[in-house]
């Protein structure tokens, strides 16, 4: 009885939202004879993974390969972002006058698509990886210096009225209200800005070629694999997902 | 004897867009070692303000302040505070937060085993020791501000002050808490000053009750002597006529003397 009330109301819409999704791209790609239907890409991605890790040629390379190529260039973008973003976002929210002093500079920087930023990292590194690693730095960083900072604003004047009574050290106003307060807004921050970065590993590859999942998707284009594309967009959205997923998990254990 | 905490002339105005505000003005307030002693007022008078000066939350724009013959110059461990939301912190465990307080005040001083008893008596103190583990959205209204009366107690403070703290709850847990603390302050000796708004509360439990004028430039009207014996009893006061004499007083200064303009 739980089961069947389980099945009903868990399981059953996603399922169905996932059969209608995959019958109407099947009657668009019968009317359509360049787009592959669901059939001829799923057979095509049986293959794909069959060997994700063959490694023939520095630029043939299993699709593991490029999967983790591209997350590594996210998590070191982002690890560095997060590395200078969370300090630099916290003596934001604590010194008003910094918060004025950077204000404008975030603010005017922030909306700039981070594609924008590639030419000057190509031209400082003149490497194309360190270039994709800057790109994803400089549009991860603003979603924690910003959310940091509001974190550590909202922080509610009670606590740091027991701070005062209690005569608690700057440290320990650091370690056990300060960063505990702010880091829910940290944690969203972090989400949002892995969310960023792999929206925009996928354009950068592309841009700067090399092993990933980015520039995977620019080759089979220009090999006219279509049916790889379109697996190129289902790997992207899965692994988005489960960062995403993951990140949530993570937010879940420190909500008081 | 000497005077615990002493106040001589203290006024309070806060800069405002309209100018200076002045809050409180020729506050004189001495109070003894062992006295309980209420500020109890309609809102917007100041009392939280008078009270939040002896923490050294505000300083005073006039006046002196004293404590134990020292200057108030800001907060300090010498003056525990309970707050009226409580104020704990909810990452930590009723233990933690204690303990935080603990160890800021005899950390230099004594060894971890000191500490961890000195916590594990405060908790006991206010009958919390089965829910020392337990984080503070896990334990009731009533509960979390008696960890925070622990907290303040804990650091052995020559004065406790208290805003309201029992405010937040239900009439049932205001009477069961108001009791308890009766039994602690007999039990430390200790000083207290609280604000209220609730005249049996004042009468109830103090020495003496501090009434405040209407504000702005709000100001002590009266001091009442609370000469019932104590231990006292909620129980046998409801047929005492000096408790009904005492309550006459403070509600006739409340609602005839200080009636306030209806808003």
């Amino acid at each position: 009885m739980k089961a069947k009330k389980y099945f009903q109301e868990t399981l059953l819409p996603p399922l169905l939202g996932i059969a209608f999704f995959i019958l109407i791209w099947g009657i668009v790609a019968q009317t359509s004879p360049n787009l592959p239907g669901p059939a001829k890409t799923w057979q095509s991605a049986v293959v794909l993974f069959s060997d994700p890790f063959y490694q023939k040629s520095p630029n043939d390379q299993g699709i593991g390969w490029n999967i983790l190529n591209s997350l590594g260039r996210v998590g070191l973008g982002f690890g560095m972002a997060a590395l200078i973003g969370i300090p630099l976002g916290f003596m934001i929210g604590r010194f008003d006058f910094l918060n004025k002093m950077t204000s404008p500079i975030v603010s005017m920087l922030r909306p700039v698509s981070p594609l924008a930023w590639l030419p000057i990292g190509l031209l400082v590194f003149k490497a194309s990886n360190p270039a994709a690693i800057w790109v994803i730095f400089i549009s991860s960083i603003w979603p924690m210096i910003i959310n940091t900072a509001m974190g550590v604003r909202q922080l509610p004047q009670d606590y740091l009225n027991v701070a005062r009574v209690l005569n608690l050290s700057e440290w320990k106003v650091f370690t056990r209200i300060l960063f505990p307060a702010t880091l829910p807004y940290m944690l969203t921050g972090i989400r949002l800005a892995i969310g960023t970065a792999w929206l925009v590993i996928v354009a950068a590859e592309m841009l700067t070629g090399g092993v990933g999942i980015g520039f995977w998707v620019w080759d089979e284009w220009n090999n006219l694999n279509v049916e790889h594309i379109i697996i190129a967009i289902f790997i992207v959205g899965i692994v988005g997902l489960l960062l995403e997923l993951l990140l949530i998990q993570l937010a879940k254990r420190v909500r008081y | 004897m000497k005077k615990y905490v002493q106040i001589e002339n203290v006024q309070m105005s806060f800069e405002t867009k309209q100018g200076p505000f002045i809050a409180l003005k020729d506050i004189d307030l001495k109070i003894d070692p062992g006295e309980f002693v209420t500020l109890i007022g309609h809102s917007g008078c100041g009392k939280s303000t008078l009270l939040n000066l002896i923490a050294g939350l505000l300083l005073p724009t006039g006046g002196i302040m004293l404590c134990a013959d020292r200057e108030i110059g800001g907060p300090g461990p010498d003056r525990g505070v309970v707050f009226q939301n409580h104020s704990l912190l909810p990452w930590l465990t009723c233990y933690d937060n204690v303990y935080l307080a603990v160890e800021r005040v005899f950390g230099q001083t004594e060894s971890k085993a000191h500490l961890a008893q000195r916590t594990h008596e405060a908790l006991s103190l206010v009958h919390l020791t089965h829910a020392e583990n337990k984080y503070p959205h896990e334990i009731s209204g009533g509960m979390k501000q008696r960890v925070g009366i622990a907290r303040a107690l804990s650091m052995q403070p020559k004065v406790l002050l208290m805003d309201e703290p029992f405010g937040a709850l239900d009439a049932l847990t205001r009477a069961h808490l108001q009791d308890e603390l009766m039994k602690i302050v007999a039990a430390t000796k200790s000083t207290v000053v609280m604000v209220t708004h609730d005249v049996d509360e004042a009468v109830l439990l103090s020495d003496r009750i501090v009434m405040m004028t209407n504000g702005p430039a709000a100001t002590i009207g009266e001091i009442l002597e609370v000469d019932l014996e104590k231990p006292r009893n909620r129980l046998s006061l409801a047929n005492d006529a000096r408790y009904h004499k005492l309550r006459g007083a403070v509600l006739e200064f409340l609602y005839q003397k200080q009636a306030k303009k209806a808003a």
